[in-house]
This record gives structure tokens, C-alpha cells and sequence, in this order.
């Protein structure tokens, strides 16, 4: 069970707490896109053994939705980050370089 | 009897237990097993194997026993399966046999060990697959009878079960000298440790194998001084009895913890720890390797480790003349513990070519016969053990002939060690065979790591693949005690004896016990193309059973090296999952059961419906009054006057459980515009819209009437189950997607008690409570304020029921009075209460959708026609581009239609199928299906492809197999189809 900080209230807590949202940064195409783009956003997921960027909702906290960055398999966690940030900030990118350095 | 006349570290002479086994009444010793004890008693057949029901003795002296399973306890204490190697005695314990009939000395069973042949690797895949028939009525009651463990209890389980949190900087698994040593060192640095050991006492194999001395002291000695030491520490916790069942993610354990299994229960009988810890250490030791020759499961069969353990720990010997085969040197201190016991060593058999080494010599000046490059080639026995055995010359090629017997009751083997690396497996680390000790030990290179990536599962001592007691200690770290043991020499693993010739196996040399697999099996499986270890496993069952193959697995993967001609290293391992040994389902399920097994929600009436004899059905995670019981009326008739007092006089409903959520701001019209379907901005405040909201696939979630309660704020109303649901939904959109929104939303459902007033008296019955709300002038779809009986209300004129009806919310603290002022003024005019079936029926009788009936998340708003909730101005909610999408657009998807049976008096089933003209094919299902008494007939809806184009027509409803019944496709508005009866 992974240990997680919310970055919103700042507790940390068990995975139990927290409510999974599947990938981060899933852009919601405007509603003239073409079928294939609205069906690559209600269906095509990534599924890495990587660093993943993913949602996360404080579901049984502060109720808030935060992003994170973990690796699906060593389930290491490289940072979380604001909800609303379009993309990971530099500070986790480094960070995530740095540690999958080979 | 079997006791030996001294000895025994673990009991206590003078302190006698009684305890009954297949009802027959023993004598054991304060701090026996059940296994010491009925050894003691001169017991050995206590099981029949799982598929050939041979009969099988006691192996071990600890939770890797495959074999003596027993049911423990009797009536609503009973319980399957738990290993008499692990169960401390008490007095008035109650055990039986399991898997055999009727008795365990005569059980009809053994004639599968004579049909065996038939019974191959894969059998279940093999020999039962055709006819198809005879698999449920003839093949697997049969099996279920004669396979199987032990039966499941019946009865409630009287004891009660926690769960306990805690945590600490380093959790030690293992009370051996490595985990005690691990414990000291963190203790000692400050950390906050705990340290688990499984059995009742601290020191692990020490306690039998005392020969080695530590810092100058026997080993004993310096067991008892660390124990003192780390008691005497505040950091550190000290739980006997307790096994870390697991290790998972970032730093999390599990702990089971039996507190109450050796006595009578006071308190919780199991504990289960939920630890997150910082690092854990596996001090969990190293299990001993079986031998797989031919017969080596006769009772009396047993690894060497435990046979030692009975002379030295219980004082039991396990025989009168012992037969020990080993691969290594270890080996031969049972032999030197049953001599010095005075229990005679019939030979040694030493699979190495030159055994030399310090215990060899040992036993040699004991005079002791030790035979080198010897195996056992057969053993015979009967039900009641080992008779005697042949030995067989090792390293002969092809030329294998049995050579000399020996008479003997015991067989030790001394197989090898295999260290107990399940917690680093269990949470991702890797194990690597390490072909010079001929073992699977931890992958410094890959171990399991917590979130931050670094290491936190360390395995040490024999888990870490230390042999020695020096090794074991060093592995720790730190300063390591001077240790003085007899060095030993490498060992030879044997994976396999033949019995005869090269090619021919000659018998069963079993490798699973508990699943009969023999090594015949797992080369039938690798002939087969089972090469792969996951594969061989599934198909054999090797290392399926309850322990998880802790004694066979090894054994079994290198027999499918062997086989396939690779190196262990290529065949791989299986991977080692939790628990560790089977925990209880009481523990698992903790105190939560019964009524805290998932908490109800109540309305703040609960207590009056269940006076008026309500009859609760489930509703999401509430309980809604179905209907109320008058007098000895039956069901029917109950929801027939509850439907006729609506229709005809008033009838109240409980609608609290409606989700009430107010969405408030300057964009909160702008939000709700993308949140439902149709327009929400429009409305003005003081008036109500019947909503939809879809998911972005275009299908409907969830639907409610909206309130503007002011220019920024409006009450959203959801479906009783979805209030949490459509308030999360909601709150990830604002959070995620529309964050520059300047909109708030609260989930008020509880804080609001709401019922609604319906039918033709709602108005008269409402004017007649005091209060400044014009209910005559308030108009259909309209919403007011005011107060009501001295209560401060929010009327709603909203109809579910076809019917003159308002919707009255209170706060929750009015609702008792404001619900009996209603009650107490309309005596009259035939006020009532009902509950939801009449509800249900009423809003059927006019055709209105209940999300969850007429949907399952396949289906749109079109498609229940309600393409009028629609927005086309829009230019953007929640499901319109998917509305878009070809399959959503095409012609012939199901549609919303009424279904009126040719049999008026017939109700459909739920969920029947419409079918096809030509019979063949499903063209639809019934989703509501009621009789009416307001028609006086039966209703249903349906979902019928095309149904909205096929209005008169009529189609065949499958029953079952062979009826159908004929209906004709209808409006779903049965009933006052102009709204006439709303409008007043
Ligand atoms: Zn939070």
C-alpha cells in the first residue's frame, strides 16, 4: 500500500485515503474534434513500466485532486504537484533524471 | 509411548494437559505441540494425502508442515486446516483428521492410491472434460468428496478479531539470533523497532542446536541476555506468536498475530497488525529440504531439523531406529542428538563421496555408521510408518540396483536449506539461485524499495543465506560476537534417488505431499511442453497447496531443470506471495462485521417508518421504507392502498435520501450548463428544471430536478444513491478540467430532510398548516421559501408521481415535526405515508425513468426520449461530442417504449428479453414491470432496438426456454398522458 503526501493539505497518508484518476495531463479536445480525437480521449491510456504521471484525489481528506509521478513498477514516488499544472514542473522532471539515470 | 525420560526444553514435566484426537482422550505435556504431543503418545498416521489419500505422518516441527492438518475445535469454534506443528496444547483441546472416511485407518479413499494411474499431472484438465454433463453430476461431486481438506465451519464464529495500526523505524521479522541481534543494533541506535516472532519463543534453531557458543557463552546464555537486553529497551516492542504475514509497498506490513490459540479465548483470539514501517528486516531463517526417493512419505519420514527438534525441544523421540540420509553436514547433528538421547542410529546415509568434516568425525567416534555416496532407494512401511529401508549407490550411471536394507521406524533427511526469502519477494525484490550453496537467497542488486527508490527489505541471517551461526551473525552488521561452532564442510545437493535404473522413476518420490505431486508428475509436465516454471506449477499443482510448497518447490524446480537440461538459474522461480502461512478469516474481517461491516445511512425518520411496520429495502447505502404493513394485509395490498391514497386522497414520502447539492458563484450557471444536458443558466431563481447528466461517453449518470435559489446559488437534487458520486463528479471537473471556474459547491443531502406531498388533497392538507407560503399561487415547477408550522421550509412543486405534489425541505432537525404536523391536520383528507415500491409504480404508471432501471450506462438521454433535455444551443456539456459519435447516432439502437402484456393480468419478469420475429435473437429486455392498480393492468418498460418505430407492434417476451409470452409496444406514458393531473 503506497504512502502518499497530498500536496494540498499537506498530510500523508495511506493509498486507502486517496481515490486513483488514471493519467495526467489528458487535454479535453474541443467539441468540433474529429471522432478519433474524442476517442483517444475517452479511451487510449498509456500503461508504462515507467515513471507514470498520473491523478490522484484526496478522497477521504481534504477532498482535493493533486497530480503525481510514479514509477508503475519500483512504485517509487518522484513528487506530486497542483492539479491544475499543465505539465510536471522542472524541479520532479529533474528529479525523475536523475534517479532513472542508468 | 514415545517420551523420552529427559529432555526437552520446552516442557514441563510436572504440568499435564488432556486433549482429545478423533475423540480419543491423550495426555500431553504443558508446553508440547500437538504434533510433540501425539508423537509422544506414539501417534503417527494423522492425515490421508489430499489425492491418493495415503496416509501421511507428521514432517516438520514448524509452519512449513505440509501434512498434519487438522480440524480444530468443535460446533461454532470449529476450524479446518491448521497445522498441528504450530498448535500449543492446552487442556481440553479438541482435534480431528480431515480428508478421510470414515476413519483415518480405514478410509475408502485409498482406492484412488490404487486407480492412481489415472490420476496423472493435469488430471482435472484431462480426464473430465467430456461429457460436459457428467462434470456436474457425476465427476466433481465425487471429487469434492474424496478430495479436499477439511470441511468449513457452519456455525457463527463466537471470537472476536482486531485490526491494530502501528509504527516504527524498523520492523525485524524472525526472533532467531540474527533477528534478536538485528533488534539490539536498532534498539540500541535510538530507532523505534519491533520485533515479531512467530512461535512462543525467542532464539530460533539455537534452542536445539546449542553446540555453538556466542561471545563465550553457550548459546542458550546469550539467547536469554539479549531478550533481557531489548526488554529492558523502551524503543523496542517484543510480540511472541506473531508472524509477518507480508511485506508490501513502501514500507507496509502485515503482522497476524494468534494471541488466544493456546488457551481459552479471553479477548481478541487473532490480532492483525497493520505496520508501516521504515525498514524491515527478515531474520525469518531457512527451511529444510526433503528428499525426493521413492516412498518418502511414509509416516515416520521426516526432515532431519525437526526430528532433532523433537528429541531436544519436546523430549519426544520420533523413533526407536533412525535411518538419516543427508547431503550435508548439518545433517548429522540428529544423528549425534538422537545418540546422545539414547535412541539408536540404524546408519547414516552421507550422499557425498568423502564426508569429512568436524560432525561427521563426530558421529564416527560415536560410532556411528555413516555410508558415503549412499542414498535411500526405497522405503517400506505401512499405514502405520517405515518398516524399513533399501539403500541405493549414488554416482552408478545407468547400473542402479538397491542394495542393502535396513530395518528402521524414522527417516530423517537432510536435504539442504532453503532460506525463507518470502518477505523480499512479496513486495518486488529479486531472488538469484546461488549454485555454490545450492540456494535461492536475496538479489542485493534488486530489492524491493519504497518511494523515495531506496532499499527498505533486508533480509539477514539464514534468510540472507548464512549457513553457519558465525554467518548468521555477521550478516547483521555491525560489531559481530565472537562465535566458536564446528566448521562445516559444502554440501552435495540431491534433488532426486532412483529406485532402479536411470530412466525409470519405480514408484512415487513425492515432492508436494499436501498435493501429491511426484517428480513423475513434473517430467510428464516438462514432456508435455510445460517448460515454463509458472506453467509446470499450474498444471501439476507443485507448491499449490495451503504451504504454498515452502518444502517442494525447490526441489520441483530443479527436478524441471533436470528435465529440460537447463541450468536452475534459466528455469527460474515462482514468486512468493502473502500471507506467509494461511491467516484466519476472522482476523481478516477484524470488527468488521455485522452491522460495521458497511454503515447504513438512516433517514432522520427511520424510527417512525419502522413503528408503522416499514418493510426497508436497500437504496444506494440507505434504508428506504418499501412499504408500510397495515394490520395482516398482504404485500400486494399494501402497495396497492399506498398507490390509491396518492391517486385519490395524499400520500407523504421520506424523499431525504435525494441527494441535495448547492452550486454557488458567479460561473455557477455557466458550471451547470456543462454538467447537465439541458440549459441550467436560463433559469430563473424561484423556479425548478428537471435535469440529465451524462459522463463525456454520452450516457446517462444521473438525473434530479435543479432549483435556482438565488442569482449565484442552485440546489442540484440527485438520485438517493448518487449524491456522493454526482458532488465528487462535480468537484473533479471544477478541480481539474474548469479550474478557472469561480464556483463552490457543498453536498448538504444529510443537513436537508425533504418529503414529498402528493396527490389530489397536497394543497388543501398543506393550507391547512400555519405559515407564509402561498401554496395555491406557487405554480407547477416552482420553488418558495417561507415558513411552515412555525419551521423554516423550502417548498419544491415538483411531481414524481403524476400528481398535485410538492417537495418540503426542512433541516434536518425539523423533520419528526414538521413530517407529524402534516399527519395530525389531514386526518381527513386521507393523509398517509408510502413507501418506494408505491413510488415506483405511481412514476411507471406516467413513464418517468429511474436512473439504474431504465439505464446501465449504455444508454442516452435520446434513447429514453427525452431528446427535449437536450441542449442544441450549447456549445459545449458534458456528453455532446459523444452524442455525436457514430454508434450513438445510428438507427436501430434501443429505445425507451411501454409494454402492454396480451394477458393484462400477466407481469412480466424483470430483465425478460424481447426477442427477434424469427425467435433467434435478443432485441431488447424489460426494465420496469409492475402491475398497475390504477389501470388495472399490468405495465412494463423496455429498451427495444428501434422501439420508438414500432409503436402497436407486437413481440414475443422470452420467459425461460420454452415460453414466451406476446405484448404490444406502447408509449411508456400509461396514465394521464396530458400532465392534467399535475396542473391544477
Ligand atoms: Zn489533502
Amino acid at each position: 500500500m503506497l504512502l502518499i503526501q497530498c500536496p494540498v493539505c499537506g498530510v500523508e497518508a495511506e493509498e486507502t485515503e486517496f481515490a486513483p484518476g488514471g493519467e495526467a495531463h489528458i487535454l479535453r479536445p474541443e467539441p468540433g474534434c474529429s471522432d478519433a480525437e474524442w476517442s483517444a480521449y475517452l479511451f487510449e491510456r498509456k500503461n508504462p513500466r515507467a515513471v507514470h504521471y498520473e491523478r490522484w484525489r484526496h478522497a477521504f481528506g481534504c477532498g482535493k485532486w493533486f497530480h503525481m509521478a510514479r514509477h508503475t513498477h519500483t512504485l517509487e514516488i518522484f513528487g506530486v504537484y497542483a492539479a491544475d499544472a499543465p505539465e510536471p514542473p522542472q524541479e520532479i522532471r529533474d528529479r525523475i533524471a536523475e534517479r532513472t539515470a542508468p | 509411548m514415545t517420551r523420552l525420560k529427559s529432555g526437552g526444553a520446552l516442557i514441563d514435566r510436572d504440568t499435564s494437559v488432556t486433549f482429545t484426537f478423533d475423540g480419543k482422550p491423550f495426555r500431553g505435556m504443558k508446553g508440547d505441540t500437538l504434533a510433540s504431543a501425539l508423537l509422544a503418545n506414539g501417534v503417527r498416521l494423522v492425515n490421508r494425502s489430499y489425492k491418493y489419500h495415503r496416509p501421511r505422518g507428521v514432517v516438520t516441527s514448524g509452519p512449513e508442515e505440509p501434512n498434519a492438518l487438522v480440524n480444530l475445535g468443535s460446533g461454532d469454534r470449529h476450524e479446518p486446516n491448521i497445522r498441528m506443528t504450530q498448535i500449543e496444547l492446552f487442556d481440553g483441546l479438541e482435534a480431528t483428521s480431515q480428508n478421510r472416511y470414515p476413519s483415518l485407518k480405514s478410509d475408502v479413499g485409498v482406492l484412488n492410491a490404487a486407480a492412481s494411474r489415472l490420476y496423472p499431472a493435469g488430471f482435472y484438465y484431462k480426464t473430465f472434460i467430456h461429457p460436459r454433463v457428467a462434470w456436474k453430476h457425476l465427476f466433481e461431486p465425487v471429487i469434492r468428496r474424496i478430495a479436499g481438506l477439511g470441511r468449513a465451519p457452519t456455525e457463527a464464529d463466537p471470537d472476536t478479531y482486531e485490526h491494530q495500526y502501528a509504527f516504527c523505524d524498523t520492523l525485524i521479522a524472525g526472533g532467531g539470533p540474527a533477528g534478536l541481534l538485528a533488534a539490539r543494533r536498532a534498539g540500541e541506535a535510538g530507532e523505534r523497532v519491533m520485533l515479531v516472532e512467530q512461535t512462543e519463543r525467542w532464539g530460533g534453531r539455537l534452542l536445539t542446536d546449542d553446540d555453538a557458543e556466542i561471545d563465550g557463552k553457550p548459546a542458550r546464555d546469550w539467547i536469554a541476555g539479549q531478550v533481557a537486553a531489548l526488554e529492558a529497551m523502551e524503543n523496542v516492542t517484543l510480540r511472541l506468536r506473531t508472524c509477518c504475514s507480508a511485506a508490501f509497498d513502501h514500507g507496509y506490513a502485515l503482522l497476524y498475530e494468534r494471541r488466544a490459540d493456546h488457551m481459552t479465548p479471553t479477548g481478541p483470539r487473532h490480532r492483525l497488525w497493520r505496520v508501516r514501517a521504515g525498514q524491515i528486516v527478515g531474520a525469518t531463517g531457512m527451511i529444510e529440504r526433503p528428499i525426493p526417493f521413492y516412498g518418502n512419505d511414509f509416516p515416520g519420514v521426516m526432515l532431519a531439523s525437526a526430528v532433532r527438534d523433537y528429541v531436544r525441544l519436546w523430549g519426544v523421540a520420533p523413533g526407536q531406529r533412525t535411518v538419516l540420509y543427508t547431503t550435508n553436514d548439518d545433517g548429522y547433528r540428529t544423528a549425534l542428538a538422537l545418540h546422545e538421547a539414547g535412541c539408536h542410529v540404524a546408519a547414516i546415509l552421507d550422499a557425498r563421496a568423502d564426508p569429512v568434516g568436524i560432525l561427521v568425525e563426530q558421529a564416527r567416534e560415536a560410532g556411528l555408521t555413516v555410508m558415503s555416496a549412499t542414498g535411500i532407494g526405497k522405503v517400506s512401511g505401512n499405514r502405520d510408518g517405515v518398516r524399513e529401508i533399501q539403500t541405493v549407490p549414488l554416482d552408478r550411471g545407468d547400473d542402479v540396483e538397491l542394495g542393502k536394507r535396513i530395518e528402521c521406524d524414522c527417516v530423517a533427511m537432510a536435504g539442504g536449506w532453503s532460506p525463507v526469502v518470502h518477505l523480499y519477494s512479496h513486495s518486488g525484490g529479486k531472488v538469484v539461485w546461488d549454485a555454490d550453496r545450492a540456494m535461492y537467497r536475496p538479489d542485493p542488486e534488486n530489492p524491493p524499495r519504497d518511494r523515495h527508490g531506496e532499499p527498505y527489505v533486508r533480509l539477514v541471517g539464514g534468510a540472507g543465506g548464512a549457513l553457519t551461526t558465525g554467518d548468521v551473525l555477521a550478516s547483521v552488521g555491525g560489531a559481530t560476537p565472537s562465535v566458536v561452532a564446528a566448521a562445516e564442510q559444502p554440501a552435495r545437493p540431491v534433488w532426486f534417488t532412483p529406485s532402479q535404473g536411470k530412466a525409470a522413476l519405480g514408484g512415487k518420490h513425492f515432492l508436494d505431499y499436501q498435493n501429491d505431486v511426484t517428480v513423475a508428475d513434473i517430467r510428464l509436465a516438462a514432456r508435455e511442453g510445460f517448460e515454463s516454471v509458472e506453467h509446470a506449477k499450474r498444471y501439476t499443482t507443485l507448491g499449490m497447496a495451503t504451504d504454498q510448497g515452502k518444502l517442494s518447490n525447490i526441489n520441483g524446480h530443479a527436478i524441471l531443470a533436470e528435465t529440460l537440461g537447463k541450468a536452475m538459474a534459466d528455469v527460474g522461480t515462482t514468486t512468493f506471495r502473502p500471507p506467509y502461512t494461511p491467516i484466519s478469516m476472522g482476523v481478516i474481517a477484524g470488527q468488521e462485521k455485522g452491522l460495521l461491516f458497511k454503515p447504513v445511512r438512516q433517514t432522520a425518520l427511520h424510527d417512525w417508518h419502522a413503528e408503522q411496520g416499514a418493510e426497508f429495502e436497500p437504496v444506494g447505502d440507505w434504508r428506504r421504507p418499501y412499504r408500510y404493513q397495515r394490520d395482516s394485509e398482504g404485500r400486494e395490498a399494501s402497495i396497492t392502498r399506498e398507490i390509491k391514497r396518492v391517486r385519490e386522497k395524499v400520500g407523504l414520502l421520506d424523499a431525504s435520501t435525494l441527494g441535495k447539492i448547492i452550486v454557488r458563484g458567479p460561473d455557477a450557471g455557466k458550471f451547470l450548463d456543462l454538467m447537465y444536458t439541458n440549459m441550467m443558466s436560463t433559469l430563473k431563481p424561484g423556479k425548478c428544471r428537471y435535469g440529465l447528466m451524462c459522463n463525456d461517453n454520452g450516457f446517462l449518470m444521473d438525473d434530479g430536478v435543479v432549483a435556482r435559489l438565488d442569482e449565484q446559488t442552485f440546489l442540484c437534487h440527485t438520485t438517493s444513491g448518487g449524491s456522493d458520486r454526482v458532488h465528487a463528479w462535480m468537484e473533479e471537473w471544477l478541480q481539474t478540467e474548469w479550474f478557472d471556474m469561480r464556483v463552490l459547491t457543498a453536498n448538504v443531502t444529510e443537513q436537508w430532510s425533504q418529503f414529498a406531498v402528493a396527490g389530489p388533497n397536497a394543497r388543501a392538507l398543506l393550507e391547512r398548516l400555519e405559515g407564509d407560503v402561498d401554496f395555491a399561487a406557487l405554480p407547477f415547477m416552482g420553488f418558495a421559501e417561507g415558513t411552515v408550522a412555525g419551521m423554516p421550509v423550502r417548498v419544491f412543486r415538483i411531481s414524481f408521481s403524476g400528481e398535485l405534489s410538492y417537495e418540503l425541505a426542512v433541516p434536518t432537525s425539523y423533520a419528526l415535526s414538521l413530517w407529524e404536523a402534516l399527519l395530525d391536520v389531514g386526518g381527513d383528507l386521507g393523509v398517509g405515508p408510502y413507501g418506494t415500491e408505491a413510488l415506483h409504480v405511481l412514476r411507471a404508471e406516467k413513464g418517468f425513468i429511474v436512473i439504474g432501471d431504465e439505464t446501465d450506462g449504455t444508454v442516452t438521454p435520446h434513447d429514453v426520449g427525452m431528446s427535449w433535455a437536450v441542449s442544441k444551443k450549447k456549445d459545449d456539456f458534458i456528453g455532446k461530442r459523444a452524442m455525436e459519435r457514430s454508434d450513438l447516432t445510428r438507427q436501430g439502437r434501443k429505445q425507451l417504449v411501454g409494454l402492454l402484456t396480451e394477458d393484462p393480468g400477466y407481469v412480466l419478469p424483470d430483465g425478460a428479453h424481447a426477442l427477434s420475429k424469427d425467435g433467434e435473437r435478443a432485441i431488447g429486455h424489460v426494465t420496469s414491470t409492475y402491475h398497475s392498480p390504477t389501470i388495472g393492468r399490468s405495465i412494463a418498460m423496455a429498451l427495444i432496438e428501434g422501439g420508438m418505430d414500432r409503436m402497436g407492434e407486437t413481440v414475443q417476451i422470452g420467459i425461460d426456454r420454452k415460453t414466451s409470452v406476446k405484448a404490444v409496444i406502447a408509449s411508456p406514458v400509461f396514465y394521464d398522458k396530458d400532465g392534467a393531473r399535475q396542473n391544477v
